[in-house]
């Protein structure tokens, strides 16, 4: 035991849990804290807007599998992160928020930049804490790392008022924190894999859809040893793009509203449905009545609040997807799985692939643009997206080789994520190149990351898919509303070139598919960041698409005549 | 009307959780009927009793969310026909009339009420039963005169060897 400060046993606490970069921006309420970083090795990222700093932290968070550190201040910095914690949030990444607060003497006063953190945040977190005494910042620091890095993993607030952090206090560093009500359950109930595993092994038409928890848990490996011994097509959701490498034989690629034909003509005919930590999005299943109507479905989800809730399932396994995939494969060794069967099943992936077989890349086009930054790129690279069209071209046509190296936000769909996820993910793997797939829309909204990016060097890539409109609403207003556009046109002056070298990036246009993927190779080589704009048809649709409320059989492949 | 859902919990006794277990009956648009909560004896934990209308599988959704809560430690939809429930009333009667004061006294002996107060012209009773049985109370007092009344709401506890904490013997 030995006495400190708050802010000093606050560091500590970091250090103690191999804390390596905070991303973010300090204030009045953080300055005790701010006055001790410089004695630490974690490196502090500075921000230029706390939305920027939080998606770096998650951008962080994602590609190193350990939580991300954002720090705000109190008031306008702690309601700044709040897209930030909700992005984490629905889409299960581990994202630690550290807010500042007025003294607790002036907390419920309306003092100068107080909010009400707690209360705002409550409905976007999986825990919230507000610090009393100087002497638990220790145990609240171990508390909201362990409880955003495990079970489903999310986002965790702690608010830390002024006085905390100057008061002094003999400080124990807890190597464990438990909570009565909170147990993450990781290990699936053997009797349900037994029975899962027999299902599967005498399926006759099986499929499998893999989502976000297969990669949270690492569990690629595995979920494709499964799909090949069960000879299994195998879906993902967006959130699962990667789990099954895209270029494997029983790869379907993404299913849902933007879904491959591949996907979305087989996952409606299957007789069984492995559901492997997914959560049946809207956006993933269509309409309910025409998702897999006939299938005896097996749910695998670490959160048993998700079984049953969108979709009822026969065989209900609770627990990580890892563990559950490693029961399953060596069940279903031991069971022979019905021979004969998947000759015809299996040949059909390959015939509704050639059908969806794409035209040739002469000409930019949105899928174009995704399959030349694919072949620019190292294998090992990163990509993020921000979110509308080139998202949904992304998902659709950028093949990942490697497991939760595509990072998408998926669920809150956060336009202007790409940019600032990206810095997080490069300074998470500084090895890697980090390419952020945007949109004109997207970009706009968190360009000023670009400053973080050049002067903290952490180099990043961002290909800017420019139409001079939000893509997306622009195209539900062609199919949906009779082509009225309304809002969705930019008819900015804003060159993205000249932008990105104020900035003091590279900027540069391309204006063919040859272009695009020499810059993209030069980019992804250089030691600095590089922004390229894509001049793209405004009018040009992302197909398929499911109409919203349809089924997903009920596919548009090309423009109403 | 759908029919009401007993809900039981025990709860880490901390400031804020109360909130969040109602912020999620808000998201979901249930209307909480009652609430009654206390801290135990060990002042660690707090146990509560919500009621609420709704349908039955909607609300074992929302208890199934409302299950991941860190601060909640047991959560659960109590079965109607296996537990037993409690609500209670204060009710202060106006009694100036001789005649009215005879009735208030005969009508709270038939619900089996304590006489807490009693003044010239008023009368505060205490009403113990099930929900229905003090509902029916209310409603038999009701020409005498209310002046105040004052309900605590369901608690309850499930027979036997049920227990919130275990899945019984």
């Amino acid at each position: 035991m030995t006495e400190m400060t708050g802010a000093r046993a606050y560091i500590k606490a970091l250090e103690r849990e191999k804390v390596t970069h905070v991303f973010g921006i300090t204030g009045a309420a953080l300055i005790p804290i701010t006055d001790e970083l410089p004695n630490s090795d974690i490196r502090y990222v500075p921000g230029v807007h706390e939305q920027g700093s939080a998606h770096m932290a998650d951008g962080y968070a994602r590609a190193s599998g350990r939580p991300g550190v954002v720090q705000a201040t109190s008031g306008p910095g702690a309601t700044n992160i709040v897209t930030g914690l909700a992005t984490a949030q629905l889409d299960s990444s581990p994202l630690v928020a550290f807010t500042g607060q007025v003294s607790a003497g002036m907390v419920g006063t309306d003092a100068f930049q107080e909010v009400d953190i707690i209360g705002v945040s409550a409905s976007i977190t999986k825990w919230n804490h507000q610090v009393r005494e100087a002497g638990r910042i220790p145990w609240a620091v171990k508390a909201a790392m362990y409880i955003a890095n495990t079970g489903r993993k999310g986002a965790v607030l702690v608010d830390l008022p002024k006085n905390v952090t100057t008061d002094k206090a003999e400080m124990v560093f807890p190597d464990a924190v438990e909570f009565a009500g909170y147990k993450p359950r990781i290990e699936p109930d053997p009797r349900e894999l037994d029975w899962a595993a027999k299902v599967l092994a005498e399926a006759q038409r099986p499929v499998i859809m893999a989502g976000g928890g297969v990669i949270a848990s690492g569990a690629a490996h595995e979920l494709t040893a499964l799909a090949e011994m069960l000879l299994a097509p195998t879906a993902t959701s967006l959130m699962g793009k990667g789990a099954i490498p895209s270029d494997h034989p029983l790869s379907l690629g993404l299913c849902g509203m933007h879904g491959r034909t591949e996907a979305n003509m087989m996952v409606p005919d299957a007789d069984v449905l492995l559901v492997i930590g997914s959560r049946f999005s809207d956006r993933t299943t269509g309409a309910l009545a025409g998702f897999a109507p006939e299938a005896q479905i097996v749910h695998v989800d670490i959160d048993k609040s998700e079984i049953d809730k969108n979709v009822s399932s026969i065989i209900r396994v609770w627990g990580d997807a890892r563990p559950a995939l490693k029961g399953l494969i060596d069940r279903v060794k031991a069971i022979r799985v019905a021979e004969g069967r998947n000759g015809d099943w299996y040949r059909r992936i390959g015939e509704l692939r050639r059908e969806a077989e794409p035209t040739e890349d002469a000409a930019i086009s949105g899928p174009a643009v995704m399959r030349a930054i694919r072949r620019a790129l190292p294998r090992n690279a990163y990509v993020t997206t921000d979110v509308g069209q080139h998202q949904m071209w992304a998902a659709l046509h950028f093949d990942v080789h490697e497991p939760g190296s595509f990072l998408t936000s998926g669920g809150l769909g956060t336009m202007g994520w790409g940019t600032p996820a990206a810095i997080g993910v490069k300074a998470a793997l500084p090895d890697r190149p980090v390419l952020n797939i945007s949109g004109d829309g997207s970009f706009a909204m968190t360009e000023n990351n670009l400053a973080v990016a050049v002067d903290e060097d952490l180099p990043i890539t961002v290909v800017v898919l420019n139409n001079h409109m939000l893509g997306m609403v622009a195209q539900w207003q062609r199919l949906f509303m009779g082509g009225r556009y309304s809002a969705v046109k930019r008819n900015y002056t804003l060159d993205f070139t000249e932008l990105a070298k104020t900035y003091g990036a590279h900027g540069v246009r391309a204006e063919s598919i040859r272009e695009l993927e020499d810059e993209v190779r030069r980019a992804a080589s250089a030691d600095y960041t590089t922004v390229i704009e894509v001049p793209i048809d405004p009018e040009e649709n992302v197909y398929p698409m499911i109409p919203p409320g349809m089924g997903l059989k009920d596919i548009l492949t090309d423009d109403l005549p | 009307m759908t029919p009401l859902n007993v809900i039981s919990l025990m709860v880490e006794n901390k400031p804020g959780v109360l909130f969040n277990i109602s912020n999620n009956f808000r998201r979901k648009g249930f209307n909480i009927h009652s609430i009654t909560a206390i801290a135990g004896e060990d002042e660690d934990t707090t146990r509560i009793t919500i009621t609420v209308r709704g349908d039955a599988h909607e609300v074992t959704k929302l208890v199934e969310q409302i299950d991941k809560m860190v601060e909640v430690i047991k959560v659960k939809r109590l079965d109607p026909l296996r537990i037993v429930q409690r609500d209670m009333a204060l009710v202060k009667l106006s009694t100036a009339d001789p005649l009215a004061q005879e009735e208030a006294l005969d009508t709270i002996n038939r619900y089996k009420g304590q006489i807490l107060d009693i003044k010239p012209d008023t009368i505060i009773a205490e009403v113990t039963g099930s929900v229905d049985e003090v509902t029916e109370f209310m409603r038999d007092v009701k020409h005498i005169g209310i002046v105040e009344a004052a309900r605590t709401g369901i608690t309850a506890i499930e027979k036997g060897w049920l227990t919130l904490e275990g899945n019984g013997l």
